[in-house]
């Protein structure tokens, strides 16, 4: 997983609730086996009209978020499907970051695991930092996830909370399969404890 | 203090702390977000550690009409499920080989999904597992490479939520009535964070089937796993399944599972009461599962909303479903029917919807669709006659697969067109491209396939409202 320490970049603002996983990216296009391409698909039918021409009223259409490496959201961002394709879309888009009153569970969770940081603020300061980008016309942002510091537009430092183990995880990069194969040990020990209760290998038929 | 279920079957499968290791006693596996995941394992030279405890199935993208995959992108995923399985070991239940189906069909009906065990699967809709006590969680891919490489899943402890159904199931109203009640009155987000344990009388009077549908939309509530303390319906359920234990295993099986209780004294970290007896046939009007009114109301009107952003996403999403405010829902005509998905493509769902459609037409300018859940559904059913029932009426009879749910198959709306769906998202485009659906349960379903628009249906099926 790649790791994530600090950025200072421009911000694109999506203030809309409940965006969900089939608007960030659509179904047909996780047909895919691999793990890149997505990008160019992030939110395809709100971001082009059936030509392909971008629409103009689409929020990350706007000149001024151009280049936007964080993401301010609305609350309960990435709800729904449990496609991991929609981080790894918005991460090759170019968001390092999406920063929301809340998020989808599942969505969090996968933001985690491929490098997407989500940053969860209490719905005020978010709505205060979406009005002073917007009195910008779009503005850079400091995003720290050492110091868990978020620097607003007008230079003003806002504390997150942000889960320790996760927070380490990400500052590394850490492959988290390979930590938990070190605690082989462990998983063994739990499994010869408690018997096998299901064998679906006996069910096979093909 | 008591102990919750969640509680009783978080603790029992707590590999270590710090972060908690939890141990994943089954994972079901489909083509759509695996196959990142295997080639994880290739690129890092790692195996499946229990490949007996994995089960792979094909739903997401097959097509349902018999015929062979023509979608080149499509052949290309199922294959690579049927490469990895045969090079990592993992028992795979494929497209024709009589047990496949939708993956959180097959689980409960081979007798994988039991009373007590952790279930995972890439997929939101785990959550259904949870009917028979299961605790079952959606992940995604990387957590679906984790779980292959480790049988583990490092995960935060969840919240726990309790919403208990009070008062007695109407006539006529259905569990996905129950369910879409329920999400309509705490909303998309009311659940985030929280294992969510269904009770009251209602549930308890459910089926097994019932209890699925429920369970299987919790996410859509924001909830992150569902579940049913198991009682007699959950045994019974089990008894005699594939999978199912038998003679003086299937004994000791019930003597735990009997343990596996919510305590009187147990508290929850929540608590929602949603009063049944209060509901209607319910139909979706919007963009989100929330977005849900009683067949009897009308199509809101987003000067009705205060809050500014709330406001506009109601005008947006009746922008998005071509609804006027205030238009009666019983005035809302549909293009097409679809009956099935991994809400509602059990064998007790389509015997709901046949007995709405038996000795009826479908309505000449609807296209309507039933998909059973498994082959071992569509079997059953054949058996039962219900595919005639349904094909006389003039509807389609599919093999199995999630079909319209999603739209990854051939099976789409086209832009515009209008679809009374009995699966669990009625997000923008989710059926397909500029489709617009709306949620509803099979009976409903099959009586706006008849009438051609919403319809209450107890007036189709005797006794009154």
């Amino acid at each position: 997983m790649r790791a994530f320490r600090r950025t200072t970049a421009r911000v694109a603002v999506l203030d809309r609730p409940n965006v969900d996983t089939d608007q960030i990216i659509a179904k047909q296009f996780l047909k895919s086996i691999a793990r890149t391409g997505f990008g160019q698909y992030l939110f395809l039918d709100w971001r082009v009209d059936e030509n392909g021409n971008p629409r103009p009223d689409f929020e990350l259409n706007n000149p001024a978020y151009a280049d936007a490496k964080i993401l301010l959201a609305g609350p309960n961002f990435g709800c729904g499907s449990s496609r991991e394709h929609a981080p790894w879309a918005l991460l090759e888009y170019g968001f390092d970051v999406v920063v929301a009153p809340s998020f989808g569970d599942i969505f969090k969770m996968n933001s985690t695991k491929c490098g997407l940081v989500p940053i969860e603020l209490p719905a005020e300061q978010v709505r205060k930092l979406i009005d002073e980008v917007d009195a910008q016309n779009g503005s850079e942002v400091t995003v720290d996830l050492e110091t868990k510091t978020i620097v607003s537009p007008n230079g003003e430092t806002i504390p997150f909370e942000f889960d320790d183990f996760i927070r380490e995880e990400l500052l590394e990069g850490r492959d988290e399969i390979g930590r938990t194969l070190m605690q082989e040990g462990a998983i063994s020990a739990f499994e010869a404890a408690h018997p096998v209760r299901i064998d679906t290998a006996a069910l096979a038929v093909s | 203090m008591g102990e919750t279920l969640f509680d009783r079957v978080w603790a029992s499968h707590v590999v270590a702390e710090n972060p908690t290791l939890l141990y994943i006693e089954l994972h079901l596996v489909h083509e759509v977000t695996s196959p990142q995941a295997f080639e994880g394992l290739r690129l890092a030279g790692r195996r499946v550690r229990r490949p007996d405890l994995t089960l792979a199935t094909m739903d997401h993208a097959v097509p349902t009409d018999g015929g062979p995959i023509t979608d080149p992108m499509a052949k290309e995923q199922l294959d690579a499920l049927r490469r990895n399985c045969e090079e990592f070991g993992v028992p795979l239940f494929a497209t024709g080989s009589g047990h496949e189906g939708i993956v959180h069909v097959i689980g409960p009906e081979l007798g994988l999904t039991r009373p007590g065990i952790t279930i995972v699967c890439g997929d939101s809709h785990t959550s259904t597992h949870g009917a028979l006590g299961a605790l079952a969680f959606g992940i995604g891919t990387s957590e679906v490479e984790h779980v292959l490489a480790t049988q583990t899943l490092v995960l935060p402890r969840p919240k726990s939520m309790r919403i208990r159904f009070v008062g007695d199931l109407p006539f006529g109203l259905t569990p996905k009535d129950v369910i879409l009640g329920a999400i309509a009155q705490m909303g998309v987000a009311g659940a985030k964070g929280h294992v969510v344990e269904y009770s009251g009388a209602a549930i308890r009077a459910m089926s097994m089937e019932g209890r699925m549908t429920v369970c299987n939309m919790t996410v859509e509530g924001g909830g992150r796993a569902g579940y049913v303390c198991p009682d007699d319906t959950t045994f019974a359920y089990l008894e005699g399944r594939a999978s199912s234990p038998t003679g003086a295993e299937w004994e000791r099986a019930l003597d735990e599972w009997r343990a596996l209780v919510t305590d009187d004294d147990a508290t929850f970290d929540r608590e929602v009461v949603v009063d049944v007896e209060r509901l209607r046939p319910q139909v979706s009007w919007g963009t989100n599962p929330g977005m849900t009114t009683s067949v009897d109301g009308r199509v809101p009107d987003p000067s009705e909303f205060s809050e500014p952003s709330e406001r506009a996403t109601v005008e947006r999403a009746l922008e998005y479903m071509a609804l006027e405010p205030g238009t009666p829902i019983e005035e809302i005509r549909v293009d097409r029917v679809f009956i099935g998905s991994c809400t509602n493509s059990r064998i007790e769902d389509l015997r709901a919807a046949a007995s709405v459609v038996r000795g009826r037409r479908v309505h000449p300018k609807v296209r309507a669709l039933v998909v059973p859940g498994s082959a071992i559904v569509k079997a059953q059913a054949e058996a039962e006659g219900l595919d005639r029932v349904f094909t006389e009426a003039g509807f389609e009879w599919r093999h199995a697969g999630c079909s319209m749910c999603l739209g990854m198959n051939p099976d789409v709306l086209a832009p515009g067109e209008r679809c009374a769906s009995t699966s669990n998202r009625n997000f923008e485009g989710r059926q397909g491209r500029g489709g617009r659906t709306h949620l509803v349960s099979p009976e409903m379903a099959a009586a706006a396939a008849i009438e051609g628009r919403f319809v209450d249906v107890r007036e189709l099926i005797g006794a009154g409202a």
